[in-house]
């Protein structure tokens, strides 16, 4: 387990620094180079001269590469110049990452807690209305563009509900401790912000959850079925056991190993759709500040956080792995 | 066989399992599947559509011929009317118009995308299943790298290496993404062939290994990889009307398409939605039926659905 688990970090590792070459690459590669990037409109000859000795870029290119990852090591990807100018890339990685963190985890948690019950009520009742409804209801929700849903749940819902449409919080005193808004509220004591940023994330998370709540309903509603079919959950009914214990002992705990490596692959989706949930509602996270860098060609930023984005995404998946020795002893065994 | 089955209908079980080919089966049970049938009568419409747009479509996309019904200090845009039966947008082009043509450049997206990213894939899985050692070690290295990426992201990531967004950056982005998923496929279902009694067969006739690769494994490995290709043409309209939210889209909409139309939407939501509304039920509808048409037939094609 210990060796695996290693062994799967040193991998992380590897991803990484070949992520690195490829950004750095990228980076050189940028129409007029990374100065012209940088300076945008407001180039001239002796400020890009400047930024081109500052940055090292009179040297040769793979000590250049070896620079840009010494400084990316110690946390220094440069200034933002489109998003919050002036601002170190990591200041703004750090400030919005909780942010980003608690809308896909209420979304996250929006998908499991519908999908999981409902894909398996449909797998039970197999050609029924019900599941036929609910499995076109999952591929709508895949077709359906996730700012779209966004803006539709902004605009009319929120109106219709009596819900906020921007932001995370309204302009109230609430004291910040450790940028989770919703938990700062519940440590300090001060319910009113936990309430307020509860309701600022409904929408939102609403929104973000689409994706995630119709593929975690598929995978389940498929698992079930392939468990259901087994030798096992036969004889488990025919020994006379009761309907709970058979769902509960055979045939949930089978089925959950493809819909946990389901949830793991969901970060993904989460990390991408807030790139457009967070743009809709103006929710000051991670995906609110990637999409305003593609807007504004913010390099630093983007950088830093497509590599962020990238570490979080490799080190969910390798904790949904290794949750697997959870859930089936099978695999701790070996 | 499960209890209750009459004597006649396990022979014809039986019947019909001996000596049809796969594909034969699967088509057969296809043809009775209504979802199927769904998916497949929205794809063809769409499909002929698309290709029929320019000489369907009334007026010119591209022409602002209702420029003087818009008003921009009131926010007023043209209303239908005689000729234009669905108004017009915000630079006062016949947007009736604009949806038809838009089908076809949506099209040309999801196909041009969906081609690339199959090419791509197929090179690389072929390299890698059918040559295995180093060259499978590399691709695979890589191919991981990519998928470490989430998907949607790594997209908008591509698009933004483009110093002016086109068309053609949009299907590159799009594509570019899909060709990690294509290559596994593929070498997945080669490495399963590598070691399969037909391809002993050829080895030991004497064929030589370029041939066992394109005439014995590679047309047997492209089941998983057609359906793939269904699907991924419902994301790739999808995605390129992300990318047209973020502004990495074309720019150019004289010719346009649903996604680029769809991308637009921050600028008429709140005023007039159905600027939005229309190109996004549209997107819903062709993303369902190529996804409808997929699944089916991933189902269909798979042996253990086969009796």
């Amino acid at each position: 387990m210990l060796r695996y688990t290693i062994r799967r970090l040193i991998q992380l590792v590897g991803v990484v620094l070949v992520l690195s070459l490829l950004l750095f690459a990228w980076l050189r590669s940028l129409p007029g180079g990374p100065v012209s990037a940088l300076l945008g409109e407001r180039a001239t000859p002796e400020s890009r001269a400047a930024l081109t000795k500052q940055l090292g870029l009179d040297q040769p290119i793979l000590i250049q590469y070896f620079k840009f990852l010494g400084r990316a090591l110690s946390g220094d990807f440069g200034v933002s110049n489109g998003v919050q100018p002036g601002d170190s890339a990591m200041e703004i990685f750090l400030q919005r990452f909780p942010a980003t963190v608690e809308l896909s985890v209420f979304a996250l948690v929006i998908a499991i807690v519908f999908g999981i019950p409902l894909g398996y009520l449909a797998a039970k009742r197999r050609g029924t209305w019900f599941d036929n409804s609910s499995v076109i209801g999952s591929l709508v929700g895949v077709a359906i563009p996730v700012f779209f849903l966004a803006y539709v749940l902004k605009d009319v819902f929120s109106k219709a509900l009596g819900l906020p449409s921007t932001g995370r919080q309204d302009a109230i005193e609430a004291t910040r401790v450790t940028g989770f808004f919703t938990l700062d509220g519940i440590l300090t004591g001060e319910w009113d912000a936990t309430f307020n940023a509860l309701e600022h994330l409904i929408l939102p998370a609403l929104a973000l959850s689409s994706i995630p709540f119709a593929v975690i309903f598929r995978i389940t509603r498929a698992a079930v079925l392939d468990v259901l079919d087994e030798d096992f959950v036969r004889t488990a009914e025919s020994k006379g056991l009761t309907a709970q214990v058979i769902r509960r002992r055979h045939v949930l705990r089978n089925a959950m190993l493809p819909v946990v490596t389901t949830v793991g692959l969901q970060t993904g989706a989460l990390l991408s759709g807030a790139v457009l949930t967070e743009k809709v509602f103006g929710f000051a996270g991670v995906g609110e500040a990637l999409a305003l860098g593609f807007e504004r060609r913010d390099y630093p930023v983007l950088l830093l956080l497509i590599i962020m984005a990238t570490i979080v995404y490799v080190l969910v998946n390798l904790l949904v792995d290794l949750s697997y020795a959870l859930i089936d002893p099978r695999i701790r065994a070996r | 066989m499960a209890l209750g089955v009459t004597k006649k209908e396990k022979i014809d079980d039986l019947a019909e399992s001996a000596g049809v080919s796969l594909a034969a089966s699967a088509w057969k049970r296809l043809r009775r599947s209504p979802v199927f049938l769904i998916g497949a009568g929205i794809t063809a419409v769409f499909v002929v559509l698309s290709i029929l747009s320019p000489w369907l479509a009334p007026h010119d996309p591209g022409d602002p011929m209702l420029i003087t019904q818009v008003i921009k200090a009131r926010n007023e845009i043209p209303a239908p009317q005689p000729g234009h039966p669905l108004g017009g947008d915000l630079q006062g082009r016949d947007f009736l118009s604009r949806m038809l043509v838009g089908s076809q450049q949506t099209l040309i997206v999801g196909v041009g995308a969906t081609l690339i990213g199959l090419t791509g894939g197929l090179i690389l899985g072929t390299l890698a299943g059918a040559i295995g050692g180093w060259v499978d070690s590399v691709v695979m290295r890589l191919v991981d790298v990519m998928l470490s990426l989430p998907a949607l992201l790594l997209a908008f990531s591509i698009a933004a290496m483009f110093a002016r967004p086109s068309q053609f950056s949009v299907i590159i982005a799009i594509s570019i993404v899909q060709i990690p998923v294509f290559a596994r496929l593929l070498r997945g279902s080669m490495l399963a062939q590598r070691g399969s009694d037909h391809v002993l067969a050829a080895t030991s006739l004497g064929v030589k290994r370029g041939a066992i690769i394109f005439r014995h494994m590679l047309p047997n490995s492209l089941g998983p990889v057609i359906v793939q290709s269904t699907l991924v043409l419902a994301t790739a309209i999808i995605e390129a009307a992300a990318l047209s939210f973020l502004g990495l889209g074309n720019p150019n909409d004289r010719v346009p398409e649903w996604g680029q139309m769809l991308g637009d939407v921050q600028k008429v939501f709140d005023t007039h939605p159905h600027l939005a509304v229309w190109p996004a039920v549209c997107i819903i509808i062709v993303a369902l039926g190529f996804t409808l048409m997929g699944e089916t037939l991933r189902e269909a094609l798979d042996p253990k659905n086969r009796r």
